[in-house]
């Protein structure tokens, strides 16, 4: 059994009375102990996306439609009360701003104890045992000491250990991690990705892995999901994706990475023109402005999303696509 | 925390003796004689020069001042220049308990009303639990604490009989004779101040509510209730302290105009009686008080931001 499959997701923004969709039918699956990675320019939908999964999207927004089903279970069946003993011990989640994503005056030992007590039901000293267990595991040393430090006391790289110490604390099923190394210092971005990606194998848990970078995550993942202001362009697995993408944006995001292969500063092109607003109507395909295969279809229709060999694409030309990699 | 002590200690001396050196000019420049509110129309020119002598007043200002610093540096207020020329000291010492006892229990009755009326306000924002409170606050904030100190005797002490309308009983006869008397003041004196330490915990806390990690408290499913006193309230509470410690003068303040209306013979009625009577000593040694309970409450709330917020320890 699949352990969420996201159909047809629909997130509103509603003001005053007026409702603005921001996240257009995405549809996803992550299989148990398996890694999904959402990539996508920033505005694109894949945090909203992921707070409807644990259910914590803001006020003022709305899940419109669509399914989520989590373990065998319709999250949208759920009453709050049964949502929030979902959160932490069967769902969990990592952010993006490891600065101010911890309690400032809470100890590191205080929060990372509290869900295990809670959720797991472990006294106060099995609890901290436990997370001196967790903070050896995602490479702090001196865990003891640790325990009673303050957030501001340490470093943003080992703030996000810290956080995907909290996430594994109560063994959820699936963690979602929102560009956990997005705010981070880029030389150590590969060191916490490969963390989250290790330990979630090593415990069987499945992985929402987001970020705007397609070409990290390549080493990481199963399937990627490639989404576009607020709408899921294209899934495949990562494999496949990398070789053959059939979406002219996740050509244009893949063409925008730097290889290894490629010699330094060549073959680099990044898509031309900006994100869309989401507050923007545009009929049709919303990539359609930047795509260079646009045809009057596009700006006309929007895409359905079909079955096209191992990808779903939403694009009404993929045919064309050819594969430019040799 | 020794350094920042001591510095804070000294800042503080430094405000007192300003704060007693002002009072100690004032009172002798503003209009009015303490010989002739004394002997009133009794005395000649003659006893009037013989009393000024006496007490010393016949000196330049400058010298009573010296001679009045060199004493209170011994820790001599100086005594009444009335009845049977009662010692400053013994004056204040008899006077502060009932002062203390008054702003002590408006403390508590006041943030045990603040703290959960603004937790609710913030929690249910724009409804209309927020607003019935929001109107509370507003009432408590405009209604003057003397107007309410005679309602609330009317009400209370007269008509329900409920509770004792004035004096006061020491703590050493029972706590609750001590307590009884001490109640309808202090809602007189607390009311207004709860109102402004719940409003600021209301915004305090809707903004504390919007931070990120108040989300990964709720990522690891927290219950409301944990997620708001782990997490939020000592969060919100690092503003709040420092209205806290200048409201503490409000309460202060309040207290000297409420212990009338009771007939509470605390500072405020020593005071008072002192400024009418131009009683100087018993006036600069009342202040002087007053003024070391604005600077150690300051001093509290510098130490208590140390215990709350972890990034701010003092080294
Ligand atoms: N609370 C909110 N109120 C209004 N708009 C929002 C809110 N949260 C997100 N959005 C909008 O929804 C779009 C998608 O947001 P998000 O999922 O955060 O994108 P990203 O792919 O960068 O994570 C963004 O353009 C953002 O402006
Ligand atoms: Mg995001």
């Amino acid at each position: 059994m699949t352990l969420l499959r996201v159909e047809n997701l629909a997130i509103d923004l509603v003001r005053d009375g007026h409702r603005h969709r921001l996240v257009h039918d995405a549809s996803f699956s992550v299989e148990r102990g398996e890694t999904l990675a959402v990539v996508g320019e920033s505005g694109s939908g894949k945090s909203l996306s992921a707070l409807a999964v644990i259910g914590l999207i803001s006020e003022g927004l709305e899940v419109a439609g669509g399914t989520i089903h989590f373990d065998g279970r319709d999250l949208s069946a759920l009453d709050a009360e049964e949502m929030r003993g979902l959160r932490g011990s069967d769902i969990a989640m990592i952010f993006q701003e490891p600065m101010t994503s911890l309690n400032p005056v809470r100890s590191i030992g205080a929060q990372l104890t509290e869900g295990m007590r809670l959720k797991l039901g472990l006294s106060r000293r099995e609890a901290r045992e436990r997370a001196v267990g967790l903070l050896t595991e995602v490479g702090i040393s001196d865990p003891e000491a640790r325990l009673l430090q303050y957030p501001h006391q340490i470093s943003g790289g080992m703030r996000q250990r810290v956080m995907i110490a909290i996430a594994l604390a109560c063994q959820p099923k699936l963690i979602l991690a929102d560009e956990p190394t997005t705010a981070l210092d880029v030389t150590i971005q590969g060191q916490i990705l490969e963390l989250i990606a290790r330990l979630c194998k090593e415990h069987g848990v499945g992985l929402v892995l987001i970020t705007h970078n397609l070409g990290i995550v390549a080493r990481y993942s199963q399937n990627v999901c490639v989404m576009y202001g607020g709408r899921v362009v294209e899934t495949a697995p990562a494999a496949e994706l990398y070789v053959h993408p059939l979406h002219p944006y996740t050509r244009g995001l893949l063409a925008s990475v730097p290889r290894l292969s490629q010699a330094r500063g060549t073959g680099l092109v990044p898509i031309e023109g900006a994100p869309p607003d989401p507050m923007e109507v545009i009929p049709g395909c919303r990539f359609h402005p930047r795509c260079p295969m646009a045809t009057e279809e596009c700006s006309a229709k929007v895409p359905v999303a079909r079955h096209a060999g191992a990808h779903m694409v939403a694009c009404w030309n993929a045919e064309l696509a050819e594969p430019e990699m040799a | 925390m020794s350094v920042f002590l001591i510095r804070r200690l000294f800042g503080a001396i430094v405000v007192m003796w300003a704060v007693a050196t002002l009072v100690f000019f004032m009172l002798r420049i503003v209009p009015g004689d303490p010989i002739a509110a004394m002997l009133a129309d009794a005395g000649g020119p003659d006893e009037i020069a013989a009393m000024r002598a006496k007490l010393g007043l016949d000196q330049s200002m400058l010298v009573q001042y010296f001679k009045w610093f060199a004493l209170m540096l011994e820790g001599d207020l100086g005594t009444s220049l009335y009845g049977s020329h009662q010692p400053v000291t013994q004056i204040i010492l008899e006077a502060l308990p009932r002062t203390l006892s008054l702003a002590l229990i408006a403390f508590v009755i006041a943030v045990a009303i603040a703290v959960p009326a603004g937790i609710i306000s913030a929690t249910r924002r724009n409804t209309a639990t927020d607003t019935a409170v929001s109107f509370a606050a507003f009432l408590g904030l405009s209604m003057p604490d003397f107007w309410l100190a005679i309602l609330l005797i009317i009400v209370f002490a007269a008509n329900l009989q409920w509770l004792p309308a004035i004096g006061y009983v020491p703590l050493s006869e029972g706590f609750w004779p001590w307590l009884k008397h001490l109640i309808l003041p202090a809602i007189a004196v607390g009311t207004a101040f709860s109102a402004i330490i719940a409003r600021m915990i209301r915004s305090a806390l809707l903004e504390v509510l919007k931070a990120d990690y108040m989300r990964t408290a709720a990522a690891k499913g927290l219950t409301g209730r944990k997620m708001m006193l782990g997490h939020a309230l000592p969060n919100a509470m690092i503003p709040v302290i420092t209205v806290i410690g200048i409201a503490f003068a409000l309460l202060i303040s309040g207290a000297v105009v409420v212990e009338n209306v009771f007939a509470i013979k605390g500072l405020g009625r020593v005071l008072i009686e002192g400024i009418l009577n131009r009683d100087y000593p018993v006036v600069q040694g009342a202040v002087l008080i007053v003024s070391a309970f604005f600077v150690l409450s300051n001093l509290l709330v510098d130490l208590l931001y140390g215990v709350i917020d972890p990034r701010i320890r003092y080294s």
